[in-house]
């Protein structure tokens, strides 16, 4: 990651917040905009951040992942599905059903990626196709399964709907209450600390997400399995004259990669709202690629442009907020479907490699024969 | 074989006995028997396909043998995978070089025995060795450089530092002379000689016969397959090794008249190129080739040879200068128009630029000129005008085939070579861009290749020659241009230089002391 793309990446969150601001600020005095909008961006980043490791960590091995969205799809189904099973049917605790949707969801996207890597590692298959493949068939078996188990007649929950046990709570992390003595008696400054305090108020998957980011990054450029990661990605036939087992590690970085997408999956029926509909991933597996790309396949990288995509979603969430005080030659931020493209625009604008090329691993996607 | 009695200094560290590897249509190590002695060069010689790598593909685990075994030490060891023969300190330098390039040296070196401290890499560690390694046996490598952008010279250090990292005492070298300058490979001699005085043992494969007689201590030569000898380099020459590898008599030197040059042909003025990177690899570049002449082009591997052959041909467009065939313009113009202006053109890359793989010979034949008649009558392909044409060529041309429906990619190396050189010469052209005619190619091809391009040369046609094998350059060429990073350093008659002078300039000394 040169400066170039840090610093692109810096001004498009900076005019996006901008525009909040300038919105906003007759309704909420600024610095609450500007923290509530970092606490969103960092969250609707979240299964962009992970969808982008989950691409990190397939496409450094060699894989090309663009199953990531229906990883993601189908673990969010699982997840939920899960979570559900073991309130409902087993009695468990709803603390203890969500975290079984957890493992459920992860374990589902660990299992899908473990299909593309018998296709693509296997039996060779085009990538491309192997990745389409997950992709429609997570469409069409969670619609199947969510119309077959909820609303068919005899079907396990009698047609209706059961309540889910609930989404994950959100971690209260005390970093700006360590400065509330600073304030001493001034309430001006109290109010603004917890104003910046909503920043860390994250759910459990948007902090390990971020932890994710960091620990990938380590695990890629300083530790064995980082380096032989990287080699079977870049010249598998040079890592397999050293010994290294080319398919193994392959499958294994392709599995760890459809683990993130399950937990990116996760995040959207556990950690955002408690229910499924089909097709909610909405296209946020193929952003979490064009992340990775203008991330240069790196996990921070990645993170930074996911980071970007979180901001243009918290655009349209605070337009909706805000609807009410947009001022009348602005008019056009209240059209919702105009202000939703952003992020869409943004991956074409980004993908078109304005900011300087990116190089993939130069055995991306290349079936390794011996 | 001549086997001398075997004295401590002479114990057997490696042996092949009774090697034995099917591979679908061919026999490619029938029953062989091989052995290494400690702290000898023995060398490996054979063509294209005679079964050397194989062998060693089978030493070092990367296949297993069907039948034989291998005996390292004095004890039958059973390799089947690399982290075997790592094991019993076999090392391998591969032809094409196995590293990666956006690693460092170290991070090269160490993949796949990586020293680790608290779950990270210790590269302090692993630099240190390298060094220790480097100063032991004289291969000067900086641990953290980048491989990428280092010269092959070094990059073939860094394999060989790979596999003393690995401790290993038995070393394959294979064609490792393929990539280098003359003055490179002289230091790779050094380097081989240094390390077999510190008791490792070198298995040297090639297929150039002065290199073997240069270096080795033993030299065995293998043919289809076979094992044909083992012998001393003090009790053989060249012709007899020649015709060993072949199976019959050779002749090594090209035979041809003084050239009559006349008008000129092929003008280039001030060429620059830039490749799919955008980057400039050939700068203000130029020469002119006139007709019953053959122009060399000499140089290392990389320096711009491609391009420049790429932007002559019309496969690339040139960012600066002119190109003239015959004092027709055509700078830039698409290949049809050049190819339709004289040029015949003999691509680097057979199979990618040569010949549609999965065409039958026929059509592969008439690739130049399908659309004109007699092959195309208004817009319609004429399938027994093909006929003709493919069958007189393949009997002018000695292309050996079942039948002329045959699939290009289903020929040898040699075969497709001499449908490309058959298409391309049997026209009406001025010109021949030759770039790496025979690379890959058995004696016998490269023979009557080398033959076909100096009746070219005799019937006043210009000859552009780009090769890397600078004995293919001596041998054929009337002058020699020397291209090193994008320029001609040098042109000179072939009459007035020695292949030292042009290894020198090969390596860029031009620059320095013109």
């Amino acid at each position: 990651m040169d400066w170039k793309r840090f610093s692109f990446i810096g001004l498009i969150i900076v005019v996006l917040f901008g525009v909040v601001v300038m919105v906003g600020q007759v309704k909420q005095p600024p610095l609450l905009i500007i923290t509530s909008m970092l606490a969103t961006t960092i969250a609707v980043a979240t299964p962009l951040t992970l969808g982008a490791l989950s691409g990190v960590f397939c496409e450094r091995a060699g894989v090309v992942n663009i199953g990531i969205e229906g990883m993601m799809l189908t673990a969010a189904f699982f997840g939920w599905l899960g979570g559900i099973y073991m309130f409902h049917l087993f009695g468990l605790p709803a603390g203890v059903s969500i975290a079984f949707g957890v493992f459920f969801a992860i374990l589902t996207g660990g299992l899908m990626a473990l299909l593309h890597a018998v296709l693509s590692i296997t039996f060779k298959v085009d990538q491309i196709i192997g990745g389409t493949v997950i992709n429609i068939l997570a469409v069409g078996l969670t619609g199947f399964l969510n119309r077959q188990l909820f609303f068919g007649k005899g079907s396990v929950f009698g047609g209706t709907v059961p309540g889910s046990p609930g989404v994950l709570p959100t971690i209260h992390v005390p970093i700006t209450e360590l400065f509330n003595s600073v304030c001493g008696a001034s309430a001006n400054c109290l109010q603004n600390v917890q104003a910046i305090n909503r920043v860390f108020d994250q759910k459990p998957i948007a902090i390990s997400a971020i932890l994710l980011v960091f620990i990938s990054h380590y695990v890629l450029f300083n530790t064995r399995w980082g380096l032989r990661t990287r080699a079977v990605g870049e010249h598998p036939k040079a890592a397999d004259t050293v010994g290294i087992n080319v398919v193994k590690m392959r499958y294994a970085n392709v599995i760890i990669g459809g683990m993130f997408a399950g937990l990116a999956g996760a995040y959207f029926t556990i950690e955002s709202v408690p229910s499924f509909e089909p097709l909610l991933t909405n296209g946020r597996g193929f952003i979490s690629l064009a992340a990775m790309i203008f991330g240069n396949w790196t996990p921070i990288g990645a993170w930074a442009a996911a980071l970007v995509f979180g901001a243009s979603q918290a655009l349209l969430i605070n337009m909706q907020i805000f609807r009410d005080v947009i001022p009348p030659q602005w008019s056009f931020l209240q059209e919702s479907y105009i202000v939703g493209l952003t992020p869409y625009i943004l991956t074409m604008f980004i993908l078109t490699g304005i900011i300087g090329k990116t190089t993939p691993p130069a055995a991306d996607g290349v079936p390794y024969e011996k | 074989m001549s086997e001398n009695t075997t004295t401590p200094q002479e114990e057997i560290v490696l042996e092949a006995r009774g090697i034995t590897k099917q591979f679908p249509g061919v026999l490619a190590s029938d029953n062989v028997n091989f052995d290494l002695r400690k702290g000898e060069i023995h060398a490996l010689l054979g063509e294209n396909g005679a079964g050397k790598s194989t062998l060693m593909n089978l030493i070092y685990g990367l296949h297993l043998p069907d039948k034989g075994e291998i005996i390292v030490n004095g004890k039958v060891a059973t390799i089947h995978s690399p982290n075997d023969s790592i094991a019993l300190g076999i090392g391998m330098v591969h032809q094409h070089f196995m590293l990666i390039p956006v690693f460092t040296v170290a991070e090269n070196v160490m993949l796949g025995d990586e020293t680790v401290k608290n779950g990270s890499l210790d590269r302090n560690a692993v630099t240190a060795r390298i060094n220790e390694i480097s100063k032991q046996y004289g291969l000067d490598v900086d641990p953290n450089a980048l491989v990428g952008p280092l010269p092959v010279g070094i990059q073939q250090r860094v394999e060989i530092v790979k596999t003393l990292y690995r401790h290993a005492k038995i070393v394959i070298l294979d064609e490792p002379t393929a990539v280098l300058t003359p003055q490179e490979a002289e230091d790779l001699f050094r380097i081989m000689r240094d390390l077999t005085a510190r008791g490792v043992s070198i298995i040297f494969i090639t297929h150039k016969l002065k290199e073997v007689l240069a270096v080795a201590d033993r030299i065995t030569v293998m043919r289809a397959g076979r094992v044909i000898n083992t012998v001393k380099p003090s009790e053989t020459d060249s012709a007899q090794l020649a015709n060993m590898m072949v199976g019959r008599q050779v002749i090594l030197t090209v035979d041809k008249k003084d050239h009559q040059a006349a008008e000129e042909i092929l003008k280039v003025e001030g060429l620059t190129v830039r490749d799919q990177r955008d980057l400039e690899t050939v700068h203000n570049v130029s020469f002119s080739v006139r007709g019953g002449e053959v122009l060399g082009i000499a140089g290392v591997q990389g320096n711009g040879q491609t391009e420049l052959s790429e932007a002559l041909t019309g496969l690339r467009s040139p960012t600066g200068g002119k190109v003239t065939i015959d004092g027709n313009d055509l700078t830039g113009k698409p290949p049809r128009k050049i190819t339709e202006a004289g040029l015949a053109h003999i691509p680097e890359d057979r199979q990618r630029h040569g010949l549609v793989l999965s065409y039958s010979i026929i059509d592969n034949m008439a690739l130049c000129d399908y659309y004109h008649p007699p092959f195309s009558q208004r817009g319609v392909i004429q399938p027994k005008a093909l006929d003709e044409n493919a069958r007189k060529l393949i009997d002018a041309y000695d292309v050996r085939t079942p039948s002329p429906f045959v699939s290009a990619g289903k020929l040898s190396g040699g075969n497709q070579q001499k449908v490309i050189v058959a298409r391309e010469l049997s026209r009406p052209v001025k010109l021949v861009i030759a770039n790496q005619p025979t690379r890959g190619l058995d004696v016998g091809s490269i023979e009557y290749i080398h033959s076909e391009i100096i009746k070219m040369r005799d019937r006043g046609v210009a000859v552009l020659l780009i090769s890397a094998e600078l004995d293919e350059i001596m041998a054929l060429s009337d002058r020699i241009a020397v291209m090193y990073r994008g320029q001609i350093v040098a042109v000179v008659d072939v009459k007035d230089t020695t292949r030292e002078q042009l290894g020198l300039w090969m390596a860029g000394a031009h620059a320095e002391t013109a």
